[in-house]
């Protein structure tokens, strides 16, 4: 049964029998087996120059291995090849360095270029500044002061296996970034926690947000659409849950996004001012909530020595100044961030307020806007 | 002499295993204490590839989930692949270069005891309040700073690892270098001890920057530094540098050894010499140089400026020119041979066939534009593990299948050997294959969830890695019943074997080369 010669002669049968299973099955369940259609200049460049040295590598393969199996087929014992003794040749020696050496330049050159175009980032119509969180993205684009985070939307349930998934599972956000095409964007990128990965394949970028340290890298997007990326770099537990979402529009669409943008954030200064009745803060703030529940858990329970609990905490029902001064200016050498500059006093005066009323927590107080405002100053 | 003849076997019990001095017991425990680590380490991957069968969380949780990835990664380097060649070397090098034993009997005997208590502090680091390491095996701070006392655990347990290396290198260069046989001059030293003299430095050079590296880490957990932390003035891309200048050697460590096993296995099969013996020497110097000048490439997305890129690209396409070398020798010792394939020389086909696979992945990896792309994805994944299991562990295992007749006396049992080589072929590539097509489609790695469109390629992988586990089943199979009986073996085992380890009797004595053999 373990026959040598029968399972060598019949591997290639069976490879072939695989390969077309392999052809078939692929075109039946459209799988993706290359890199994403690209739709920028760099990201076709990039698709191109990975063709080109997949195809020198699989004709170096094919040659080498060509050879190889030849001589496995043809120069074997029981055809009663006898063996030869030569055992050097310094002339094959000196081609088989030299021709690789040659094969390299032919790459070296058209990567080089590729990379001198990649990472110049002169000469931007308009830049965003990306920060990442422990795990989030915040986007903000200096020229009109238009600033927002950007979270999974993807329900906790589908995660959970207690709903069907939808069509862009785990890879859809609340805030997308909205981006004009045909316009040089420069990306200006660091991380405020730990290190973090900006990625989305279709755009042909990708590089590291380090806290401390401020990456550039640019795109051109040359059409409308929405492009879906990932964090890149292991950043802790909810690395695989902090995706990218570009909303790529027309010029005049995108100025019209920026201008709405803006009345939104005017009317929520507004708001800022009134008193809020604790019903109203409970309920705005189980939303804002989303983004402790990455740690602190759904129901506050938090993750046993890593992440606290909110449901009883000494803090949570404890004096309204310490819960504020926790949320609002984090706690140093953890992964409790300083909310103060993520989130605006209105949603910081409803999440203190929902985590002392909810989870069995109830305090019974609430907190204004205009405390979380004069705590600011 | 009769005295030397009636210390000729070994104690009895388990104080023989503790006290052993002598080169093979010492080998033998290696190579028990790697299988055990390899079976640990397979475990684990067993239950990343469970989480990952389909999309959603089922299993674990995100958190449990990096602490399988990281640990799994360091159980099967420090733990599974590092101690097999270096029980290889113990147990073959002294018979190769005709040496009675090692030349630092009682250190060989320290190295190895070190092993164990690393082992279980880096298990118990699971057990830690908060888990195990999460941050992946390359500890990057600021994420590792995070963890709780389990990455304590972890970086105490790389720095006894560490000494354990450092002590086993300085013993094989000791022995290579005082202990060869008269007549064996560098040049005439089989490949195995050559590709060990190199990798051996490379140990040396290292793992002492590895300990460095890991120490600041612990220094900024606990004593107030802030080497990696920019709050302080630190640089978390700092860690990355030291980290890698130990990492890309390691990854030569890892290989080098078995690329020596193979420069044996397949003269012995083609029954023809080695092709090329000189340039293959020379290639294994110049892979061990250029791994020291190459290290940033696992880091082109930090942000390096454009002169550093181009070098980093430059120097790492080099190292396909001595690789090629290596691959091309291969292929014409095995031209106009008389060949035939037994297990190991099945084994040692595969490797040179899989492994070049990885090598030209890797060569796609190096440039750095596209390597933007395929960064932190499961290319990656794929790419490193087509380098690291068939040269390492297949590699190991050729080594083991080639040698054991030797160790034992007794031939293993070919048509099982087979049907674990057979199983292991097809488990490994259904496992590792599909994840290429991953990641250029882009899953990133690391993740215990993904979009949709990649549970087909997933689910391929998982069923990959249960066969490829179930197939170890078979190798332990093979070994228990060899060192239990069998055929018995001649002196030479294989028809084409050459070299001293192959003059000694089968199963080779307690004590060799008591008396120095001349080479000619
Ligand atoms: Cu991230």
């Amino acid at each position: 049964m373990f026959d040598t010669r029968r399972l060598v002669c019949a591997l290639p049968r069976a490879l072939a029998g695989l390969g077309l299973f392999l052809v078939s099955g692929v075109a039946a369940a459209d799988y993706a087996l290359n890199f994403q259609r690209p739709v920028t200049e760099i990201a076709a460049d990039l698709y191109d120059l990975h063709m080109l040295i997949f195809w020198v590598c699989v004709v170096i393969f094919v040659v080498v291995f060509t050879i190889m199996f030849y001589a496995v087929f043809s120069h074997r014992k029981s055809r009663g090849a006898k063996a030869a003794s030569f055992h050097e040749s310094t002339t094959l020696e000196v081609i088989w360095t030299v021709i690789p050496f040659v094969i390299l330049i032919g790459m070296a050159i058209p990567s080089t270029r590729t990379l001198l175009k990649m990472e110049d980032t002169t000469g931007a119509d308009m830049t965003v500044n990306i920060t990442a969180y422990q795990w989030k993205w915040e986007y903000e684009y200096p020229d009109s002061g238009v600033h927002f985070f950007s979270t999974l939307a993807t329900p906790r349930a589908q995660i959970l296996n207690q709903e069907e998934k939808g069509e862009h599972y785990l890879l859809e956000v609340d805030n997308e970034l909205v981006l004009p095409v045909g316009r040089k964007i420069r990306f200006s990128l660091t991380a405020n926690d730990v290190i973090h990965a900006w990625w989305v394949p279709q755009l042909g970028v990708k590089k590291d947000a380090i806290p401390g340290f401020i990456n550039e890298m640019w795109t051109r997007i040359d059409e409308p659409g929405v492009y879906r990326g990932q964090c890149a770099e292991l950043c802790g537990k909810d690395h695989g849950f902090m995706p990218i979402v570009v909303r790529a529009v027309a010029p005049a669409e995108f100025d019209a996004w920026v201008a709405a943008q803006k009345g939104v954030a005017s009317a929520e200064a507004a708001q800022a001012d009134k008193t809020w009745s604790r019903e109203e803060l409970i309920a705005r703030g189980e939303k804002v909530y989303a983004q402790c529940a990455a740690c602190h858990g759904p129901t506050g329970q938090g993750v046993p020595n890593v992440f606290p609990a909110i449901a009883g905490s000494a803090i949570a029902t404890g004096p309204v100044d310490g819960h504020l001064d926790r949320v609002m200016n984090g706690k140093p050498g953890t992964a409790m961030q300083a909310f103060a500059e993520q989130l605006n006093d209105i949603d910081i005066a409803a999440v203190v307020t929902f985590q002392r009323n909810a989870f069995g927590n109830s305090v019974g107080d609430s907190v204004q806007p205009s405390d979380v405002k004069a705590r600011r100053q | 002499m009769a005295d030397a003849h009636h210390h000729d076997g070994p104690p009895a019990g388990f104080t023989r295993w503790l006290y052993t001095t002598n080169h093979k017991d010492i080998g033998t425990l290696y190579l028990w204490f790697a299988l055990t680590m390899f079976i640990f380490g397979g475990l684990m991957a067993l239950v990343i590839r469970s989480e990952l069968w389909q999309p959603g969380m089922q299993i674990v949780t995100p958190q449990f989930f990096n602490q399988m990835t990281t640990v799994h990664a360091l159980v099967m380097i420090f733990g599974g692949v590092m101690p097999a060649f270096v029980g290889l070397a113990n147990w073959l090098l002294p018979m190769m270069i005709g040496a009675p034993d090692m030349a630092l009997p009682r250190m060989n005997n320290w190295s190895f005891w070190l092993l164990p208590p690393a082992a279980t502090l880096l298990t118990l680091s699971l057990f830690m309040p908060g888990g195990g390491p999460a941050g992946g095996w390359t500890l990057y701070p600021p994420l590792s700073v995070q963890g709780g006392m389990g990455v304590d655990f972890t970086i105490l347990s790389i720095h006894m690892l560490g000494i354990s290396s450092i002590l086993g290198s300085i013993n094989i260069i000791a022995t290579i270098l005082n202990m060869r046989a008269p007549g064996m001059t560098l040049m005439k030293m089989p490949l195995f001890v050559w590709t060990w003299f190199i990798t051996a430095f490379l140990l040396l050079a290292v793992m002492p920057v590895l300990a460095g590296a890991v120490t600041m880490l612990l220094t900024d957990r606990h004593f107030g530094t802030h080497f990696f932390d920019p709050s302080g003035g630190g640089d978390p891309v700092l860690f990355q540098h030291v980290f890698w200048f130990f990492g890309h050697p390691e990854v030569y460590i890892l290989v080098l050894p078995a690329f020596g096993v193979l420069s044996h296995v397949i003269p012995t099969f083609a029954r023809k010499p080695l092709f090329g013996y000189t340039s293959m020497v020379f290639a294994t110097a110049t892979i061990a140089f250029l791994s020291f000048i190459v290290w940033a490439h696992h880091m082109y997305t930090v942000g390096m400026p454009m002169a550093g890129e181009l070098f980093f690209m430059y120097a790492t396409m080099l190292i396909a020119v001595p690789t090629g070398v290596k691959v091309f020798n291969w292929v014409s010792t095995m031209w106009r041979g008389s060949m035939t394939f037994e297990t190991p020389m099945l084994y040692a086909i595969a490797v040179v066939f899989l492994f070049t696979m990885g090598g030209l992945s890797g060569l796609m990896l190096s440039i750095t534009p596209a390597d933007f792309q395929y960064h932190d994805t499961y290319f990656v994944v794929a790419h490193f593990h087509y380098v690291i299991f068939p040269a390492s562990v297949m590699g190991a295992m050729c080594a083991v299948y080639f040698w054991l007749p030797k160790w034992t006396g007794n031939m293993y049992d070919e048509k099982l050997g087979k049907l674990h080589f057979w199983l292991t072929v097809i488990g490994f590539n259904l496992t590792f294959f599909p994840q290429h097509f991953l990641g250029l489609a882009g899953m990133p790695r690391r993740i215990p969830d993904y979009a949709l469109q990649f549970t087909e390629f997933n689910q391929w992988s998982t069923a990959g890695a249960f066969l490829l586990a179930a197939s170890q089943l078979v190798f332990i199979w093979v070994v228990v019943k060899c060192v239990r009986g069998g055929e018995k073996a001649t002196d030479q085992v294989w028809e084409g074997a050459e070299g001293l380890e192959w003059t000694i009797p089968s199963p080779a004595p307690y004590h060799t080369f008591a008396t120095p053999p001349t080479v000619k």
